[in-house]
């Protein structure tokens, strides 16, 4: 379940939507099923069970944690096993023509490659864990070093984007929800399926030549270094932050009005209506309650879409972050950093989506009390 | 059907569409100029012999784009294709099958879309050589899993009908039950899927394309062109957005075209009409 990822194709329908933000209480009671077998084989069986009896938010909650640690597990093994098992070799590329089979020989053995797969796994997997995640190749700088730096880069650039598109996001939604039909919904639905259609890259340009080359208000390349003030990088990433909001924005909103009408045109909302209460309170005190775990589900969803948003703009901003880093690994086919990179991006996006599948659970109330 | 009953959204986008379909196919006799011959100076304004100005190299941009039309469109529509058939030849197998098949497909899904798209595909292709058609598997792979998903969820809602189960007790196969009877009666609703993944193939592409891991040059693509002309922004070169903008211009018409069918796919079955 932790895959329900973000559907980053573009707009995502009410249908879909709705499958999606119900999904993660229904597939938590028939995974269930699987994952308590699963853990009965590591846990005594009846302690278990009396477990999910007494505590079953606490049951879902750990079995949810420890099916993200088997998912990142196993998504090391891929990025790991992936790359050993495809074809194409770093010694043969670096060489180019002058590959004579001794000097290929030579740089395997420099690398390590010479040694099986297995042990290479476990001994990457074990210095990962520890936070070591071995030289560069290209460089031959230490990768958790270069980490270090640029994912607090990164991290700082999400966590506003974060920080204006999440509150900006759900009261648009509302907005249109509460207009739903008429001109605003309107005008919003298609600005935002526009938005939704616009490349990374082609905002990021945009804002740059009206922002940065035309009027001036704005810096670029986005620079940071780590003599800067506060302020000063809060203005050098202002643009990055505005694309990535402008990216977000659309998605969250959709997804958003989607779920709050699917909220609203729920019988007891109509049944609400014709009692003859009034708008708000319908929307303060059916509603609302009711589409806070849908919406936090939105929101945590689109926040792991972040991760990816974050690559192209750091990009296009020449912004020295993780995704900057991880693009030009992949050029020059320099695997240390891009497995690091990989299982960095793909932890987090992971943990995002188990916090979404937490905090959905967390918010029903029907997993709160035992029956 | 009746044509009236279109709205206008989706007509811009039917016309959108079918410029880009124009221009993909028949690029050599529109295009004024080559793919990559080099006619002027760099960096030109538009207007005159060059409707759109040159790019980094002095190449026309105009040419260049409606070539584009042809690489993007082709790639795109040839990865959203491939994991189509991919997705959905996988998720009704799993549909129907059901048991260890269905698990063993569904859980190795789940470990796919736990990486997010984009990164997968960079780090499968910092391995792979760059070819076209391995750019093209890889991204009609990654996509395929999204296709699975909606794939086994539409099959499973056809796969307990009746006529199926007739089907089954008549002693027809499983290949026969995949392709006789549960494709033709979720192909609707597939079908604006179809629109959505090539929009996103379409960008995905670009993304790539833009982050130089896409097409390799002197192959015009949209994504690229940004990537070629990028650097001429902090000088007020505006070559780098049109390319972008045929991109975004794309995927809007795709969607405009999408959302209209979604809405009336939805309609459909009834509801109060509010999403």
């Amino acid at each position: 379940m932790a895959a329900l990822g973000p559907e980053n194709g573009p707009a995502p329908t009410s249908e879909t939507l709705a499958a999606g933000t119900t999904q993660p209480q229904a597939a938590a009671v028939a995974g269930s099923g699987v994952i308590a077998t699963m853990n009965t084989g590591l846990v005594d069986a009846g302690f278990w069970r009396r477990f999910v009896r007494r505590r079953p938010m606490a049951a879902l909650i750990l079995q949810r944690l420890g099916l993200s640690v088997g998912l990142l597990f196993a998504v090391s093994l891929m990025i790991f096993g992936g790359v050993e098992a495809l074809p194409g070799d770093f010694a043969t590329t670096y060489l180019g023509q002058s590959a004579t089979p001794q000097a290929v020989e030579n740089i395997r053995k420099d690398l390590g490659l010479d040694r099986p797969v297995t042990e290479r796994y476990f001994s990457w997997l074990g210095h990962a864990l520890q936070g070591d995640f071995g030289t560069s190749w290209a460089s031959r700088n230490s990768v958790s070093e270069q980490i270090g730096k640029r994912l607090g880069n990164s991290l700082f650039l999400a966590f506003f984007a974060a920080l204006i598109s999440v509150p900006l996001a759900i009261c648009l939604g509302m907005l249109a929800v509460q207009f739903r039909n008429r001109l605003p919904d309107k005008i919003i639905n298609v600005v935002s399926l526009a938005a939704i259609s616009l490349p990374e890259f082609f905002v990021g340009y945009i804002l740059i030549v009206f922002f940065a080359v035309k009027w001036g208000v704005a810096t670029f390349p986005a620079t940071v270094y780590d003599s800067m003030g506060f302020m000063e990088r809060l203005s050098a990433i202002a643009l990055p932050v505005a694309t990535l909001v402008l990216v977000v924005l659309a998605h969250m909103m959709r997804m958003t009005r989607a779920a709050i009408l699917n909220v609203m045109s729920s019988a007891y909302v109509e049944t609400a209506e014709l009692k003859g209460l009034g708008a708000f309170r319908i929307i303060a005190r059916h509603a609302a309650p009711n589409a806070v775990a849908p919406v936090i589900n939105v929101v945590a969803l689109n926040l792991a879409y972040l991760v990816v948003g974050v690559v192209v703009v750091e990009v296009v901003f020449v912004y020295p972050g993780m995704g900057q880093y991880m693009v030009d690994a992949v050029t020059v086919r320099d695997m240390p950093v891009v497995q690091a990179c990989g299982l960095i991006f793909a932890a987090f996006y992971i943990f995002l989506n188990m916090a979404a599948d937490i905090l959905a659970i967390m918010a029903n109330p029907r997993l709160r009390h035992p029956r | 059907m009746n044509l009236r009953a279109i709205p206008l959204s989706a007509w811009v986008g039917f016309v959108g569409i079918a410029v880009a379909l124009i221009c993909a196919l028949f690029a050599p006799f529109i295009a004024p100029f080559g793919e990559s011959q080099v006619v002027g100076d760099i960096w030109l304004p538009g207007g005159g012999d060059y409707l759109l100005g040159t790019d980094n190299l002095g190449r026309d941009l105009l040419s260049r784009l409606i070539y584009g039309a042809r690489t993007t469109i082709f790639v795109a529509l040839a990865a959203t294709v491939i994991s189509f058939s991919l997705g959905m030849l996988l998720s009704f197998t799993a549909a129907v099958t059901g048991g260890f098949i269905d698990q063993l497909f569904s859980r190795f899904n789940d470990l796919m879309m736990a990486i997010p798209t984009l990164i997968f595909a960079l780090v499968v292709l910092a391995v792979l050589p760059q070819h076209l058609w391995i750019l093209i598997l890889v991204m009609a792979v990654l996509d395929s899993t999204r296709v699975f998903r909606i794939g086994r969820a539409v099959a499973l809602d056809v796969a307990v009908m009746e006529f199926v189960e007739a089907a089954r007790l008549r002693g027809e196969g499983t290949g026969w039950i995949i392709f006789r009877e549960i494709l033709p009666n979720t192909l609707s609703p597939l079908l604006a899927e179809f629109g959505l993944r090539f929009a996103f193939s379409i960008l995905f592409l670009s993304t790539l394309s833009f982050l130089g891991l896409g097409i390799q040059p002197p192959a015009a693509d949209w994504g690229g062109m940004v990537k070629d002309n990028k650097d001429g922004i902090i000088f007020g070169i505006n070559a780098a957005l049109i390319p972008g903008g045929a991109i975004a211009a794309l995927a809007i018409c795709v969607n405009l075209v999408v959302d209209w069918l979604m809405k009336r796919t939805s309609s459909l079955k009834g509801g109060r009409g509010d999403a």
